[in-house]
């Protein structure tokens, strides 16, 4: 960024590859069930973009993978999985299991280390023990599997919410009891919309829209899901995981 | 990401065009400088450039709106330079940025089209496709850090649904019922969301025509780079359909009065 | 098939016209077991025989996955098969990945017998030494195209190749004008018919032996299908309640599907 004082002399400018398209991501893994969320709303500074551009993505039937960053590498990024992944399928003529698919990206993210895709990953979805799970990347592809993060613009204001509520740091359990390993489908959802929400107030490049994947395991309940407005289900195959789809609106301003 | 928690909450610094000579703002950059930018040397910068491109989503389709204007840094260069490009019959596509690079796309384009035409088997590119396949062209060339200098926005109408989406010189896509590029995206956006959000199946091509030359003319108003020369292309079932060049009344008798509009000199 | 002085090289014509490599690429197709294809308005199925070298082996593999709108059954040699296949999957992703559109089935089966068609032509190259047969849909609905190394590709309402195909093929010439309209499990049974044909004397169809590649709306006997019927082979126990719809060879000459008896005439 050229200061004021250069004005007058000829200046150069240097053609930047890289933009940030604002949004949030966050993702949170349950016993036997994956939550992946991501708000709608595209921006470039202070532009809202559009208000409806995905930024979570069905990988599998039970993985999804949510991307945010630069808009253009996200979805450039996503297609290449999703090709990578229809290869698998070509030569063993099943899925790619969860963990596969998060060293799959951790290789593809590192092999372009020296001009990395601008994308902040999450991949939720289910083990292939049954286990919900959640693996999160930074942009060159060092990667963990953890219970649950966020990404994005508003990551600063949502991750230290689920540390607390989630991972229940700095909570002391009432006495004679211990905190859950693990919360139920239905509080990890409010959880996630109340995060959405609460991003949304103090954070001026989330908003519009919140676009919620839940993956349940082999054999387990809908868990209270059937009771949330707008639930669609995505599910390909009847018997194995399935995959649902909540849709829901943000403050547009 | 800023991790640099000095910077959060800051405005951004985006705003730094002083001669408002390029129509595509320079993008926010808050992070450190490459230290070795002084011994590369860089691709390019838009030379001869259109300035806003308009679109919007109506009843029947997709209505898209540009003038005629061709810019040499802040001289009004050519002056009847068409800036909506038909592709087959289903699309328009209309840029702004650098001129010289949009007409190495609509040869892209042309090209496209032939070779598809000469399949003769019943499939066709619509919008969708084409919209695609600018995207692609356009990330792959911004990834040899050798970009097309443009602003495209991709409108078309095919098996009756209508098609309206963006790409940069970044790759960057979205879609939306109201577009614009350039300064359009400032000024005009705002009042084509008024306008057009939850209307689109309900305005008709008269209206979908006034709230565009509306909107160019209050671009005629405020942006420099612009001409009172322009065109409209609806892209309905009917195919592609693009005005003559026109223009619009405008008066700047009040001029007089402001300072800064006006010839005086305090 | 004798040797003669016009067939080492596939690039001379012999003097009747003929191009001898070309032709024996051909009869390589019919040494592979035999493929059955038939389309109806609203499907396009294959079915195949599989053969095993033993007891203890395993049956070798008949049908390819191309993408969700197209699939393929071979007759020939098995790897050359892998090459083509290999790149029809190229061809099919490069057009999503381009113009996030399925390829059209027409010219992805063009590009193949382009392919083809190079080695017949060219020195010092070998032709395939196999056939497709390709079912896909697209925007005009379902289809099913014949491939073969001599670099040609035609549209069928019915086909077959591979050994004893004609048997197959007088089948479904009989039977060709019903297809049409025929439900998912009518074109099967009618497919599994035409496949009997090519069976030596004392074998039979059975689970093992046998698999069916659909395309189009699910089955009742089918119970994860992708969503809008992308392209899918059944094999193993599933094949049973299909298995079960055939009419016993002495009284197939009027199968419970159909009653033309015509004796129609197709065009080879």
């Amino acid at each position: 960024m050229p200061d004021m004082v250069s004005i007058g002399q000829p200046q150069q400018r240097q053609f930047n590859p890289y933009s940030e398209n604002g949004g949030t991501i966050l993702a949170i893994a349950g016993a036997n069930f994956s939550v992946i969320a991501g708000d709608t709303r595209q921006s470039e500074g202070y532009n809202i973009q559009t208000r409806y551009a995905p930024k979570v993505f069905r990988l599998t039937d039970k993985a999804v993978l949510a991307v945010n960053g630069f808009a253009a590498d996200g979805s450039m990024f996503v297609k290449k999985v999703k090709q990578r992944l229809e290869w698998y399928r070509h030569a063993h003529a099943k899925d790619m299991p969860l963990r596969a698919i998060a060293r799959l990206i951790q290789t593809m993210l590192y092999s372009r280390r020296f001009f990395p895709y601008y994308v902040y990953n999450i991949l939720g979805g289910i083990e292939e023990d049954g286990s919900g799970a959640v693996y999160s990347f930074d942009p060159v592809g060092s990667y963990e599997r953890e219970s649950c993060r966020a990404a994005g613009a508003a990551q600063s204001l949502v991750q230290p919410f689920l540390d607390n509520q989630i991972y229940f740091k700095n909570q002391r359990p009432p006495p004679g009891t211990s905190n859950p390993t693990h919360l139920p489908l239905h509080e990890v959802l409010s959880l996630v919309i109340d995060s959405f929400t609460s991003a949304t107030e103090r954070h001026i490049e989330v908003g519009d829209g919140l676009e919620i994947f839940v993956v349940l395991a082999k054999g387990s309940t809908t868990q209270g899901l059937e009771n949330f407005a707008n639930v669609q289900e995505m599910t390909q195959t009847r018997e194995g995981e399935r995959m649902f789809n909540i849709r829901r609106n943000l403050k547009r301003d | 990401m800023d991790h640099f928690p000095t910077n959060w909450g800051r405005p951004r610094n985006d705003a730094f065009d002083a001669y408002g000579t390029y129509p595509i703002a320079q993008r926010p950059y808050n992070g450190l400088k490459d230290a070795f930018a002084e011994g590369v040397q860089h691709t390019q910068q838009p030379i001869v450039t259109g300035t806003s491109v308009l679109a919007i989503k109506y009843k029947d389709g997709v209505m898209m709106a540009a003038d005629n204007l061709a810019s040499y840094g802040s001289l009004a260069r050519f002056k009847d330079v068409q800036r909506l490009h038909p592709v087959g019959t289903n699309t328009v596509v209309g840029a702004g940025g650098d001129m010289s690079d949009f007409q190495y796309i609509q040869s892209l384009l042309d090209g496209l089209m032939i070779e598809e035409f000469t399949e003769q088997d019943g499939h066709s590119l619509g919008p969708a496709e084409i919209h695609e396949y600018l995207s692609q062209v356009m990330y792959g060339r911004r990834s040899q850090i050798n970009p097309l200098w443009n602003a495209l926005l991709v409108g078309g109408f095919k098996e009756g649904k209508r098609f309206l989406a963006y790409v940069d010189l970044l790759g960057t896509t979205y879609s939306a019922s109201t577009l614009a590029t350039g300064y359009g995206a400032y000024i005009a956006q705002p009042l084509l969301r008024k306008a057009v959000e939850g209307n689109e199946d309900k305005l008709t091509e008269e209206e979908a025509m006034q709230i565009l030359e509306a909107n160019l003319k209050v671009l005629y108003y405020r942006d420099a780079r612009s001409l009172n020369k322009f065109q409209i292309a609806k892209i309905t079932a009917a195919g592609v359909s693009i005005t003559e060049s026109k223009s619009m009344d405008t008066t700047w008798s009040f001029a007089e009065g402001i300072r800064g509009y006006g010839s005086q000199t305090q | 098939m004798f040797r003669n002085t016009y067939d080492s090289d596939n690039t001379v014509f012999s003097p009747q016209g003929r191009l001898h490599q070309v032709e024996y690429a051909l009869e390589a197709v019919k040494q592979g077991s035999a493929a059955v294809g038939l389309r109806s308005k609203t499907h396009s199925i294959l079915l195949a025989l599989k053969r095993s070298s033993g007891e203890l082996a395993s049956y070798q593999q008949k049908m390819f996955r191309i993408d969700d709108h197209v699939g393929i059954a071979i007759a020939g040699l098995t790897s050359d098969a892998r090459v083509l296949s290999n790149f029809m999957r190229q061809q099919a992703m490069s057009s999503k990945m381009v113009f996030n559109r399925p390829i059209p089935v027409n010219r992805l089966v063009s590009s193949i017998a382009d392919k083809a068609q190079v080695n017949t032509q060219e020195y010092g190259r070998r032709p395939y030494g196999v056939g497709f047969l390709v079912i896909g849909q697209d925007q005009s609905g379902p289809h099913l195209y014949e491939f073969s190394p001599s670099g040609s590709a035609y549209e069928y309402y019915a086909m077959s190749i591979g050994a004893r195909s004609q048997s197959a093929k007088t089948y479904l010439e009989k039977y060709y004008e019903s297809f049409d309209d025929c439900s998912l499990e009518e074109l099967i049974t009618h497919g599994l018919h035409a496949l009997r044909e090519t069976l030596q004397q004392d074998k039979a169809l059975n689970v093992n032996n046998t698999s069916i590649g659909i395309l189009g709306p699910a089955s009742q006997h089918e119970t994860s299908v992708p969503s809008g019927g992308g392209f899918r082979i059944l094999e193993g126990e599933i094949l049973q309640p299909f298995l079960d719809t055939m009419v016993p060879k002495e009284t197939s000459a009027a199968p419970a599907t159909t009653s033309s008896d015509d004796d129609v005439q197709m065009q080879e």
